[in-house]
């Protein structure tokens, strides 16, 4: 089934072009990476998703335009989580993941016993639960990322935008977030896009990487079709090796100018 | 039930309590001390308590919409267009030769405030993207001192009404009537409805314009309502009080230290400390420089800051 459709996506920041004809169909339950250097229009195309910028073309959730729907019907679809988080300090966690159902509550209400079962279970699945009275200024590095993906799951959209989901985070803790994101969309199907510039995490998680360049698409596939040192020096200007493991997982091992 | 004239303190409960229904009491009260404390003191305590429940709440409101701790009530120009509309009406009245219908004071102060918030938000919204609030705040620091520069060259064309201006300016409950109270009454009651009922979007305007709108949040709407609730209150507030500073910054955060942060708390709490500071705040006013009165506003900063101090301390070593 067609979950997420990208369909002639152009978008502008005034004057400046910053992505433009960008096609792209996901199929439910499928993660899709978006690599390339900076500026390439990865972030711009998730916030174009997420409603954070206008575009022209489509984008659309089982063929419904996004852009004709409420805000709250997209972020009922739509699960965003940003490259830095605004983390109010003084919030508990509690609170911070009920946010996730603002897409639910209408404007004067207040959150339903419904509203409050979902964030038990987030809390209970993400094992938050000890968590649940702190402020969120207590919190590591790791615990945040794991509450701000918590705060997307409350929102129990199928589709999940990830901007740089790792960026932040230590090796262990990158690993652990992106087990984490892995583990529910196979639980509940969730259709997966995030924005990565760690090559190597991004073949290893993702079914399929598009490389975007200059606002353009300019390669797609899987891992090995699209991991190749020439093409990472075309476009990234890097000199980096590429290896290939048994398993079929691609290695991206940057080299010193030195040592060539 | 405190000041420098009328009945002793303790028999004025004693005298209320004879006033309800199916209650009898002797309090010794004469009917020209019944007088003192219905038809002057009654009016101020009520003022009191809506004028600092609103500014309280309002500051909450504005502090919420802005992320800005720091903000208070007057930010986008009500302190400064209050104020002029006030001078113009000193100036023009100086020796009380003018016979209106009803007190101008009040209405031009009231017409200035709203009217120095809508240039500020025409302004502030013509030549920002809205992206950010911060056009906005920058347009209201450009309309205040528009504003406290025609003050200021009125009065130096008046400077006999300079007295009268600057105790306005430092806020006054004393004069305070009945009419007062029915004249704010309305505006504040829909000024605090509509901003309690946006408790739970203030909570979610926390995490900022962007995740707020990924969210499903309108957040140019909710900025633009609360505002608006705000403005409307403290207007009529200011209108009838002068301008009362402090009490929209101490307030809200006082409650937070308290109570945390979260505006399901902040708003209905602020309402209730506010009122109650305002209230006690108005007793040295009374009494301190008896039988004359101290302005409001210097009470309020004066047993405001040190209290405030005193909080901030509390927390810091509590954790």
């Amino acid at each position: 089934m067609t979950v997420l459709g990208f369909c002639d996506l152009g978008i502008s920041y005034g004057a400046v072009p910053a992505v433009a004809s960008f096609n792209d169909i996901l199929h439910s339950g499928e993660w899709l990476c978006l690599i390339g250097p900076n500026g390439a229009g990865k972030s711009t195309v998730l916030k174009a998703a997420a409603g954070l910028v206008s575009y022209s073309g489509s984008i659309a959730i089982d063929q419904q335009e996004i852009a004709k729907k409420s805000a709250r019907w997209r972020a009922q679809h739509i699960a965003y989580v940003p490259q830095v988080p605004v983390i109010p300090t003084d919030m508990s966690v509690h609170e911070y993941v009920m946010l996730g159902r603002n897409p639910y509550i209408s404007h004067f209400a207040t959150e339903s016993a419904n509203d409050r079962d979902v964030v038990e279970r987030v809390l209970n699945r993400l094992d938050l639960v000890s968590f649940a009275r702190r402020t969120l200024g207590t919190l590591s590095g790791g615990e945040r990322q794991r509450l701000v993906i918590a705060r997307a799951l409350a929102q129990e959209a199928p589709v999940l935008l990830l901007d740089e989901p790792t960026s932040a985070l230590d090796i262990g803790h990158q690993q652990q977030a992106l087990e984490l994101v892995d583990g529910l969309r196979r639980e509940h199907g969730l259709t997966v896009v995030s924005a990565m510039h760690d090559l190597t995490l991004a073949g290893l998680y993702a079914d399929r990487l598009v490389l975007m360049h200059q606002g353009f698409r300019v390669r797609e596939g899987t891992a090995q079709h699209v991991l190749r040192a020439e093409t990472l020096a075309e476009f990234y200007g890097v000199s980096a090796r590429v290896h290939h493991e048994p398993d079929g997982t691609v290695v991206v091992i940057p080299q010193r100018a030195a040592s060539k | 039930m405190i000041g420098p004239a009328g009945p002793s303190w303790w028999r004025v409960p004693l005298e209320l309590l004879d006033r309800l229904p199916l209650v009898h009491v002797r309090s010794g009260v004469s009917a020209a001390e019944w007088n003192i404390i219905w038809q002057i003191r009654m009016p101020r305590v009520v003022l009191a308590a809506l004028v600092g429940a609103m500014l309280s709440v309002a500051g909450a409101g504005y502090q919420g919409v802005f992320r800005n701790p720091l903000v208070d009530p007057y930010l986008l120009g009500v302190a400064a267009g209050a104020g002029l509309g006030a001078t113009v009406v000193f100036s023009l009245n100086r020796n009380n030769t003018l016979h209106w219908v009803v007190d101008p004071l009040p209405v031009a102060a009231f017409a200035g405030a709203l009217l120095a918030v809508l240039v500020t938000y025409v302004v502030g919204t013509a030549f920002g993207s809205m992206r950010s609030s911060t056009t906005l705040v920058l347009a209201g620091v450009a309309v205040t001192s528009l504003a406290t520069a025609i003050q200021t060259f009125v009065l130096q064309r008046n400077n006999d009404v300079v007295r009268q201006v600057y105790s306005w300016i430092l806020g006054r409950l004393s004069s305070a009537t009945w009419a007062d109270v029915r004249l704010v009454l309305p505006y504040i009651s829909i000024s605090l409805v509509v901003l309690l009922m946006h408790r739970r979007l203030l909570d979610v305007m926390r995490i900022g314009d962007e995740e707020a709108t990924a969210l499903g949040t309108n957040v140019r709407r909710v900025r633009l309502i609360v505002v608006l609730a705000a403005t409307l209150g403290t207007a009529a507030a200011v209108a009838v009080s002068g301008l009362i500073g402090f009490v929209g910054i101490i307030v809200p955060h006082a409650v937070r230290l308290l109570a945390g942060a979260s505006y399901k708390k902040v708003l209905p709490l602020s309402i209730l400390l506010g009122a109650a500071f305002l209230v006690a705040a108005d007793i040295p006013s009374r009494v301190l420089a008896d039988p004359a009165e101290t302005p409001i506003g210097i009470v309020t900063a004066f047993f405001g800051a040190p209290f405030f101090l005193m909080l901030l301390r509390t927390r810091d070593t509590s954790r």
